[in-house]
């Protein structure tokens, strides 16, 4: 693990001037992620916030080679990059240095309509990372609900009506659909814990393989949060248990972060817009659903962690 | 690439940006409402502003915090909320006061 | 030069260009009928006979996606589809063309679905025709194998720069054994020459930004461009199938033209029909009737100028369409043609012919039982419809 002086001689990844709203996570989600790798990196990206806000032309953030081409592919687009550094590096048409390929994603790109091209980049053995920034729902497009949007969430496509209100579904747990893809490394973290992260991306980036991380990132805008809180947002989220900071390493499950004391999910949902109309009286029992899946799951996953 | 062309002769081919880091050159300083102000009196240089800022806005010399970059900052606040309690190097400033 | 001629089915010889072009990727998936030019390639890759990396991916969505990632990155790339297969591509042709990747396809023509029908007709590619990919048709395997090898240095040429696509007819072409040359694998390779990227993303020294977002003020431009490089094709083309023509025997142009000089009529296709053609015309003349027949070899770009001039004396000209549009208007070769010939104001009758849809037989008699009746109706005989079906049951 690197601390904060020894990244900070790190070439910054992206620069000033993109467009994501003040405050926005995903960019910290990229920093984080490219500054822990020693090696040079190449990165696509599907589309979305984050490719959206950095490449508007001719203004790009990126200091790093960018390759976007499609919102469901960066998983495909990305194994196709990783085929072409193994074939002319083979054939000697390119020197041999260490390069990590990376692939980010929102959740809609990944959990939803990227969902079969990156199953089939970690089913294909590919030696890179799919880095999932999750801020759980297709914001680019305006806030509409994705399969990451938490149960009880109000978006532009689950409203909050007279007689349905917010997202009915639990969200998809993708974390768990990439570790029974069986790949050498599945993680889930946040930007805010960027120890964890820089752990973890470290590590990830050390071994051959398919690799997958799911980050949260809370989006200020759809999630409807003071924006000088979004690192408090991702603390909620951990303490509460709503997004526990793990690592499964061949399939072996290991827990990076316990809380000292697991709040209520509530610490987690009342600062946010989204959930706002969960506290009103007729909703308290959705609240109580909530807490008890996150119980369920966190239960689980201490289990699961001394299997 | 020029920022102002006569031709789409004049484009890379592909529609790429040719230079990495252009975005530089595009200012979001003017979305910001409220300016920080960093004291490197108080400023510890435990580098939180740094590794949380979403705009690459802390500048470093040597490891420590120099200065923000102005002409990029957005004025979103994680860097003062984010600077230590027992530290606050980062104030908040209302942008309509230095106007 | 070294030719060996051998008995070689459409995909097999496909297969053979790929292997002796060598590139540096393939991202393919399954559909017939072009799958078996993925099946022979990879015992080729499972032999060590190329260097090319295999990524058999999950979809065709993500194959094209992977060949656009590994040509962004610098590799030379090819796939090969089909159909439904082509159907799931078509964003990422459009996206493959837009960042100008000269990115290589066999297609093998065959119907789309439904009903599902795996046989061949040309509206999978028709569907992809404004996509921005060069459209190559070839009549029978020699002619895929050339068109695939000249492909390599159509889309590389540095005033075009686009994706292609050779295509062969499914079944009819793919799965027909015939005797075709082969070139030796250094002739092939000498013609190809290696591949140059222009600004690979794998040179990070040097980072670009692929596939970034235009508002208004650009995007345009970035559109002019590619039109231009859709123009510059036909060059291109000219000069790749002249000095194919010069090395390897062949000539290639944007249309073959057969007993068309003195023609009163004239049938107009792409493909396979050529070869039904040819037999219908020679036994047209037999009868009498001065019968003559242009293929269409290039679809992409359309060159709308050349064919207008070498039909310009036919007065009755009957165009084939292996695809229907649907726009109640006739099929897309008859329109594109109909407006290239409006400019020359001659004198013409030109009708057209939707047939053969879902792998549908055409037969000899019938397209000479056609062109007698367009050239009896020009004489005054019985009348006979503009624009109609051959070989349905009406
Ligand atoms: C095939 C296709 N369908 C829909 C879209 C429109 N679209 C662009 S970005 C986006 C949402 C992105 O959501 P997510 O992946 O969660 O990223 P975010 O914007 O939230 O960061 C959608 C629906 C598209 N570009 N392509
Ligand atoms: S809408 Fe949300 S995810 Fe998109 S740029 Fe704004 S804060 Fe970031
Ligand atoms: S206010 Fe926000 S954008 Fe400005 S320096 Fe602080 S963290 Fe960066
Ligand atoms: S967070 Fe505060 S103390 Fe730490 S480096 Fe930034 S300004 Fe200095
Ligand atoms: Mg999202």
């Amino acid at each position: 693990m690197s601390n904060l002086k020894q990244l900070a001689t790190r070439q910054a990844p992206l620069c000033g001037g993109h467009r994501a709203c003040a405050g926005c996570s995903a960019p910290d989600v990229v920093r984080q992620v490219l500054m822990a790798s020693a090696d040079p990196v190449v990165v696509g990206s599907a589309t979305g916030c984050l490719e959206v806000s950095t490449t508007i032309f001719p203004y790009s953030a990126w200091n790093v080679p960018f390759v976007h081409s499609a919102f469901e592919n960066a998983g495909a687009s990305v194994s196709g990059m990783e085929a072409a550094y193994k074939s002319l590096k083979k054939q000697g048409k390119i020197g041999d240095e260490k390069i990590n390929f990376v692939a980010f994603g929102g959740d809609g790109g990944t959990y939803d309509i990227g969902f079969q091209s990156l199953s089939g980049a970690m089913e294909r053995g590919h030696n890179m990372m799919y880095v999932c920034y999750d801020n759980g729902a297709y914001m680019n497009t305006g806030i509409q609900r994705s399969s990451a949007t938490p149960r009880g969430a109000m978006t532009t496509t689950s409203p909050v009506g007279k007689v349905i209100q917010g997202k009915q579904q639990q969200r998809k747990d993708l974390t768990a659909c990439m570790v029974a893809h069986e790949i050498p490394y599945v993680a889930q973290t946040t930007p805010a814990h960027w120890r964890d992260l820089n752990a973890k991306v470290e590590y990830a980036f050390s071994i051959e393989g398919p690799k997958f991380m799911n980050v949260l990132a809370p989006c200020r805008l759809g999630w409807g949060y003071p924006m000088e809180l979004t690192m408090d947002m991702c603390r909620l989220a951990a303490d509460t248990c709503f997004w526990p900071l793990y690592e499964v390493v061949e399939g072996q499950y290991k827990l990076t972060y316990t809380p000292k004391e697991k709040k209520p999910v509530e610490d987690f949902l009342k600062p946010q817009t989204r959930f706002r109309h969960l506290f009103r009286p007729e909703n308290e029992h959705v609240i109580a659903e909530i807490q008890q899946e996150v119980d369920r799951k966190w239960e689980r996953l201490q289990k699961l962690c001394t299997l | 690439m020029k920022e102002n062309i006569n031709s789409w002769k004049d484009l890379p081919i592909g529609g790429i940006v040719d230079e990495p880091g252009t975005a530089m050159a595009y200012k979001t300083g003017d979305w910001r409402t409220l300016r920080p102000i960093h004291n490197s009196e108080k400023c510890i240089n435990c580098l939180a502003c740094w590794i949380y800022c979403p705009d690459s806005a802390i500048i470093l010399k040597d490891g420590k915090v120099e200065s923000i970059d102005l002409e990029h900052c957005k004025g979103c606040g994680i860097c003062a909320h984010e600077c230590p309690p027992k530290v606050k190097a980062i104030e908040m400033v209302d942008e309509a006061d230095f106007r | 030069m070294g030719k060996t001629r051998v008995a070689r089915t459409g995909n097999e010889a496909m297969a053979e260009a790929i292997r002796q072009i060598n590139p540096d990727v393939v991202a393919a998936y399954p559909i017939t009928p072009a799958t078996e030019v993925m099946q022979i390639f990879a015992t080729y890759v499972a032999d060590g006979l190329v260097d090319t990396e295999l990524v058999p991916t999950e979809s065709e969505h993500s194959a094209m996606s992977a060949a656009i990632g590994a040509q962004v990155a610098g590799a030379r790339t090819m796939t090969a589809t089909s159909s439904q297969g082509l159907a799931l591509m078509y964003e990422m042709l459009y996206i493959a063309a837009g960042l100008r990747l000269p990115l290589i396809m066999a297609e093998v023509n065959r119907a789309l679905s439904a009903p599902i029908n795996i046989h061949c007709d040309h509206g999978d590619t028709m569907g992809g025709r404004d996509a921005g990919w060069i459209q190559i048709f070839s009549e029978n395997s020699q002619e895929a194998y050339d068109n695939l090898i000249q492909a390599v240095r159509i889309a590389e040429h540095s005033d075009v720069l686009l994706p292609i696509m050779v295509t062969t007819d499914g079944f009819i072409i793919s799965h027909a054994m015939e005797d075709i040359d082969i070139y030796s694998d250094g002739e092939v390779r000498d013609f190809i020459g290696t591949y140059k990227p222009l600004q690979p993303a794998l040179d990070y020294k040097k980072p670009i930004t692929v596939g970034s977002i235009d508002f208004v003020d650009y995007y345009f431009e970035h559109r002019r461009a590619l039109a231009q490089a859709m123009s510059n094709a036909k060059n291109a083309i000219l000069e790749v199938g002249r000095e194919f023509g010069s090395k390897f025997g062949q000539e290639y142009g944007f249309y073959e033209a057969y007993k068309l000089d003195d023609a009163e009529v004239a049938m107009v296709c792409l493909g396979s029909t050529a070869g039904t053609g040819k037999d219908a015309v020679d036994n047209l003349r037999k009868r009498g009737i001065k019968a003559g027949l242009l293929k269409v070899r290039v679809f992409r770009p359309f060159p709308a100028e050349e064919l207008a001039a070498r039909l310009k004396d036919v007065p009755q000209i009957c165009v084939l369409d292996r695809s229907d549009a649907l726009a109640a208007t006739g099929g897309p070769l008859y329109a594109e043609l109909l407006a290239a010939m409006f400019e020359d104001r001659a004198d013409h009758t030109v009708i057209n012919r939707i047939y053969g849809l879902g792998g549908r037989d055409i037969k000899v008699g019938e397209i000479e039982e056609l062109l007698s009746s367009q050239v009896s109706a020009a004489a005054g005989g019985k009348s006979i419809d503009r624009i109609g079906y051959l070989g349905v049951r009406e």
